[in-house]
């Protein structure tokens, strides 16, 4: 097994709601190895961003509860620490980007004294040092006139430029991990293709290890190296992304990805289509949380939820059914 | 303008369409500018044909969806539907026309009224064009919901009740109730999740061939457009750049824009993402109150000269069927 930097080990998180209680996170294990960029891939509601945001200490209690699980980052466990103590892993060691850059910004505030607060906070910078690197870091990110800009309120920025703020803002205290959030689904292709760009560029120099969270299977295969598919709460696949969009083993991986059209396809077929939709989960299920939706569903399926198992090389599927001959593994 | 075989059995013809939106300052309000958010535009739909509008948000292809149904008066140009000119169409013509044309939003949950039951919502514009009565509109009701694949006893449920993909298929059901031949589908699926977006566009293309209807289907997902698409337009900022075949562009993409647009989409395969060219363009899209002069798109392009910023490149037919609006589109050919 590699060194991981960041070590999840059976992560569960639940949500209380007036309905009930959600289990949005079911036991997720899973490593993060130095300078890797690993892609987890779900729709919404699979539990992908909760699982971040629980190792972060960022889950909203209540409703929200970390039950059990441990998050091993530099011999510490995060989600034993104190506000105090992970306020200074978060941001200075593991820093996230959101989804929405138009509402990830305080409005009253401009860009340099935004980004200046984390250099001040976390680096003990004076006020005029962080005013330089501030400066320095817009430059980075390819906003030009880094200098008059910081002068700037977030709305004087286009979606794209405000994206590009909070990856500065990310990457100022130079952080081991970057976690991002659907960073590029608010924004246009044209765009996207600058900030994945960006971040491939940065991640080669500056070396940091990448979580990239996204519905979009498009965006994971050009940038991820390993990928976590998650379905209801659970990780259902896992494997390195060539291994994982050639073989892809789980039913609700083949479905994601049948029924993507491409633009690089010849003849027009059908799109697959997974009938039915995902499923909140009240109760942590007894059977493989996608035996509703899937069409190889055996007996076993309905009475117990499959572990990930071993199923190629470095490659591992939460599924009993052996999807190439439609019998169990 | 355009005209692509005259001979084709044409539904609707857009000619040189300009929506402007005023801008108004000041205490007494005087008009200070316009966005221009549609600025001449024109092209042709056959019947039962798919035409796919692409393009990044505020390039106006929404805005032009609306302009055709007359949901907005369009500032000038003209809109033929079946012969019938609906720029100077009002009151009871008008609305007699909207019969055959009707539109599926992108939003499911901002487009269906949350204190309507499903039974209203679908049965509204049967009643409001009272082309049936109460027994029958409840029958086609049932029969519409059938046809969209949700279970017709739904039909006194209220929109909460659903999902984000059920929700569509009710403003689908709504679109067909008057038995339109012209749908225009405004983003449908890019609210929802990528497993339930293939449902959707499965329908779609099925009620299409069931009932021979004619789409224009806006949307920024290149390639799902590719996918549901029999011609492909391309707009940037208020204006068509390219149209052509889906096959010939993308196979053979004229227009700069098209070819950087294309060569940004994320390709779900690792080993394809990775032999590709990437094309990255510089900078925003700019403002429409204030467009550039000449070519909309110089500002960003990468093979722009002087003379792009002196006049507006003519949307040309550049070969059967295929339009561009570029001095230097020939370097692609």
């Amino acid at each position: 097994m590699p060194d991981f930097i960041l070590d999840v080990q059976g992560l569960e998180t639940t949500f209380r709601t007036p309905d009930g209680v959600v289990h949005a996170v079911n036991g997720v294990s899973f490593g993060l190895a130095e300078g890797e960029t690993l892609g987890v891939v779900g729709e919404s509601g699979c539990g992908k961003s909760v699982t971040m945001l629980s190792v972060l200490g960022l889950i909203p209690s209540p409703p929200g509860k970390v039950e059990a699980g441990k998050a091993i980052f530099g011999g510490q466990d995060l989600l034993k620490m104190s506000n105090e103590e992970i306020r200074h892993v978060r941001g200075a060691q593991i820093a996230m980007i959101f989804q929405d850059p138009m509402t990830s910004l305080n409005p009253v505030l401009t860009i340099g004294r935004q980004l200046e607060e984390p250099l001040m906070l976390h680096i003990g910078m004076s006020k005029n040092q962080a005013r330089e690197r501030a400066a320095e870091l817009l430059t980075m990110v390819g906003i030009p006139n880094a200098k008059e800009r910081l002068n700037d309120y977030p709305h004087q920025y286009s979606g794209g430029m405000r994206q590009r703020v909070m990856i500065a803002m990310a990457l100022s205290c130079s952080p081991q991990i970057l976690i991002a959030d659907e960073p590029t689904t608010a924004l246009d292709v044209t765009i996207q293709a600058q900030i994945t760009d960006l971040v491939k560029r940065l991640r080669d120099e500056l070396g940091m290890a990448i979580i990239w969270i996204t519905h979009d299977l498009g965006v994971v295969a050009g940038l991820a190296q390993r990928v976590l598919v998650m379905y209801g709460g659970y990780i259902i696949e896992q494997a390195q992304v060539k291994e994982l969009y050639a073989n892809p083993e789980h039913p609700y991986t083949i479905g994601l990805l049948g029924s993507l059209p491409r633009v690089d396809e010849t003849v027009r077929t059908k799109l697959y289509s997974i009938e039915g939709q995902p499923p909140v989960l009240y109760q942590k299920p007894n059977a493989c949380p996608f035996a509703p939706r899937c069409k190889w569903a055996l007996e076993h399926c309905w009475n117990e939820n499959p572990p990930l198992l071993e199923v190629g090389p470095d490659h591992r599927a939460a599924c009993w059914v052996d999807t190439k001959t439609g019998r169990h593994r | 303008m355009s005209t692509q075989d005259p001979n084709d059995n044409i539904l609707l013809r857009v000619d040189d369409l300009k929506m402007h939106f005023p801008i108004y300052r000041g205490v007494i309000q005087r008009q200070v500018g316009a966005v221009h958010a549609v600025d001449g535009i024109s092209f042709n739909i056959r019947r039962g044909e798919t035409l796919g509008l692409v393009g990044e948000s505020g390039c106006g292809k929404s805005t032009t969806g609306r302009t055709i149904l007359q949901l907005y008066r369009p500032t000038s140009g003209s809109v033929q539907f079946d012969d019938v000119d609906l720029v100077h169409l009002k009151g009871e013509d008008l609305r007699h026309m909207r019969r055959k044309m009707q539109m599926i939003f992108q939003d499911p949950y901002a487009s269906l009224n949350p204190r309507m039951t499903v039974a209203d919502i679908v049965g509204e514009p049967l009643m409001v064009h009272s082309v049936a009565t109460a027994k029958e509109i409840q029958d086609r009701v049932q029969h519409l919901l059938a046809l969209v694949g949700l279970n017709p006893s739904f039909a006194s449920r209220y929109p909460h009740e659903f999902s984000g993909g059920q929700r569509q298929r009710i403003g689908v059901a709504r679109a067909l109730a008057l038995q339109p031949s012209f749908i225009v589908c405004d983003e449908p699926i890019s609210a929802l999740d990528v497993s339930i977006q293939a449902q959707v566009v499965n329908l779609l293309e099925e009620l299409q061939s069931q009932f021979n209807l004619t789409y224009l289907f806006i949307a920024h997902d290149l390639s799902m457009v590719k996918h549901i698409s029999d011609r492909v337009a391309v707009m940037y900022l208020g204006v068509i750049v390219e149209l052509a075949t889906r096959d010939e562009l993308y196979a053979k993409p004229l227009h700069p824009y098209t070819r950087a647009l294309l060569s940004a989409v994320p390709i779900p395969d690792p080993v394809a993402d990775s032999k590709r060219e990437r094309m990255i363009l510089k900078g925003d899209v700019p403002s429409p109150v204030n467009p550039p002069s000449g070519c909309r798109f110089r500002t960003r392009c990468p093979i722009a000269e002087a003379v792009c910023a002196e006049s507006r490149p003519e949307f040309r037919e550049i070969r059967p069927g295929h339009f561009v609006a570029c001095f230097f589109a020939e370097r692609f050919l």
